[in-house]
């Protein structure tokens, strides 16, 4: 545990910085919708005969003009970069920081595992998108409050469990890669989830590179799917937990094994 | 013989295809202060780090407090305090912070109270400030937070790479004062170093490691005889040849116009009485570098006394 409290402790700041900013970006979003809704007939026919870039962003299958189809888009990108990108950072800082500031050769000798070292800094990525999450549906459920819209909350839910589940799994092939390079790979991480979001607008826009959704996370967390059917895509979000889970026996795998560079 | 605290039998390490240490056996019993000298690069850090698990060996074995280094690799931590040679520590945090963070990976088996009294006493030794944030330490401050983090948890070996390096000599005083407390409290001390007077000082064992090999282990006594001075004379060069010429322990003479510099390994007392013989217009007696003692003395023909 004391690993664990180290690096939530030494996270807060970015934590703190990136929930407030997801949040008031979500927040201010919210606030704008009651303007839009009037003129949204025109709107929502203007954004749905944009051919591919409709598709890209799945405003085909999502209306516009409702608080559901709104929030759907505007929630997709902004939590779904966003929550992507800390996810990415908070994963592959997580080891290889301790080799690029030099602190691995302090923290390792002391009588502490390999396997206990990557199971707290495992803990600590995982809690840390806990608290972003549960930050985020709060600010987004107080603001749907403020601007009396009532949305259908299990859908909501569970588009933001989507979201949760994707980060999870970002944050762990970043931590997996981690346990691989010798210095801090934060160009790395960052590279690896804007591809995986173009990967998705690609799966989007074109029916041949469908495939690309079975791979990358933004997939399963597509809110135009979740919230047209109100369910989340067994295949796709099976093969990413499966994902998660070859990433986090890797870390263990390959960190017990790791020289540690100094 | 009292019993192996460390004992590697042909560990060999390399990274890739560069050497880091060949075939490499090493003894430290119980109680010993133990010098592990050598160039930088020869290997004594790679040695550490494989001793204390950061890095594993290509081949060989290790065993510490009779432990296998690799398979009990966290209860042998529970008993070592290591100074690395360059501490870095976790930025934007006070040293007091570190030095509970380190008490706190030590709770297993010992009372985080315990190991901060410790601490506290240390910090006061070393007047170490301890509401500093470790961004704004300098090198000798980090070193001596290292001391308080190696030393708070009462361990019964300690490995201390290159330990006094950025200390300046009034710590480095202290520091070996506490070494020598310790010791006397029954723990071991494995410490590696450049400087030979420094092991020359303060341990009674040595091992001497050059690219990747131990070329000679042996008590530092018998070490210290072979060890040789730099001297430098200006004068009478008549004269100076005169003394050089028939003076046993004689090496690496190098004569320029004015003056002769030569290595000198034998009783220098019969050198204090020949320079006081003749005219000479200035004159040292410097410790050779390192280099320079391996060249002339374990150069070639290496000597391995298996006694330690």
């Amino acid at each position: 545990m004391t690993i664990f409290k180290l690096d939530i402790k030494r996270g807060r700041i970015s934590l703190i910085v990136w929930t407030l900013a997801i949040s008031f970006m979500l927040f201010v979003c919210l606030m704008i919708f009651p303007q839009m809704k009037g003129q949204m007939n025109e709107i929502s026919d203007m954004y749905a005969s944009m051919g591919s870039f409709t598709k890209a962003f799945g405003m085909d299958s999502l209306n516009f003009g409702e608080i559901m189809g709104f929030y759907g888009v505007e929630c997709g990108n902004i939590m779904g970069i966003g929550g992507a990108l800390f996810a990415a950072l908070i994963g592959i800082s997580a080891l290889a920081n301790e080799e690029k500031n030099h602190t691995a050769e302090f923290l390792l000798t002391h009588p502490v595992s390999r396997i206990a070292v990557v199971k707290e800094k495992l803990f600590a990525v995982i809690f840390q998108l806990v608290i972003l999450n549960i930050a985020v549906v709060l600010v987004s459920l107080a603001s749907f409050a403020i601007i009396g819209e009532k949305p259908d909350i299990e859908a909501v839910l569970l588009l933001h469990f989507a979201y949760f589940i994707m980060q999870v799994e970002i944050g762990f092939v970043c931590f997996a890669v981690s346990a691989f390079i010798k210095r801090g790979g934060l160009g790395i991480g960052i590279g690896f989830a804007a591809i995986m979001y173009f990967f998705n607008i690609i799966g989007n826009i074109s029916e041949d590179a469908e495939f690309l959704k079975y791979i990358t996370p933004f997939g399963y967390a597509e809110a135009s799917d979740i919230i047209s059917v109100n369910e989340l895509d067994g295949i796709k979000i099976s093969i990413g937990i499966g994902v998660t889970a070859a990433a986090v026996i890797l870390a263990f795998y390959r960190y017990s094994k790791k020289d540690i560079n100094i | 013989m009292s019993e192996a605290v460390i004992e590697a039998v042909n560990l060999t390490k390399y990274y890739g295809k560069s050497r880091g240490i060949i075939d490499l056996n090493l003894k430290v019993r119980e109680g010993d202060i133990f010098g592990f000298i050598g160039p930088n690069g020869a290997g004594k850090s790679t040695t550490i780090r494989i001793l204390l698990g950061l890095i594993s060996a290509t081949s060989g074995s290790g065993t510490v407090f009779g432990r296998d280094i690799v398979k009990d690799k966290e209860r042998i931590l529970e008993d070592i305090g290591y100074m690395p040679s360059e501490a870095m520590f976790y930025s934007g945090m006070k040293v007091w912070d570190i030095i509970k963070f380190s008490a706190e990976l030590h709770k297993k088996h010992r009372a985080v109270e315990d190991s901060l009294r410790e601490a506290r006493d240390i910090c006061e030794r070393l007047e170490l400030d301890t509401s500093k944030k470790s961004d704004e330490l300098s090198l000798g401050n980090r070193k001596k937070v290292s001391v308080v983090c190696a030393m708070q948890h009462k361990p019964k070996l300690y490995i201390l790479d290159e330990p006094t390096s950025g200390l300046d000599p009034l710590m480095q005083k202290e520091f070996f004062s506490l070494i020598r407390e310790r010791n006397k409290e029954g723990a071991t001390i494995f410490l590696s170093s450049h400087i030979l007077s420094e092991i020359q000082r303060y341990c009674n064992y040595a091992a001497i490691i050059r690219e990747g090999k131990i070329i000679v282990r042996d008590s530092v006594e018998a070490l210290s005889k072979t060890s040789a001075k730099r001297v430098n004379l200006h004068g009478n060069m008549n004269d100076i040849k005169g003394i050089i010429n028939h003076m046993e322990g004689v090496k690496g003479i190098q004569i320029l116009q004015d003056s002769a510099a030569f290595l000198f390994g034998g009783d220098i007392n019969i050198l204090l009485k020949e320079l006081s013989g003749i005219r000479v217009s200035d004159v040292s007696i410097t410790e050779p570098d390192l280099d320079e003692i391996f060249m002339h003395y374990y150069g070639s023909g290496v000597k391995d006394n298996d006694n330690i």
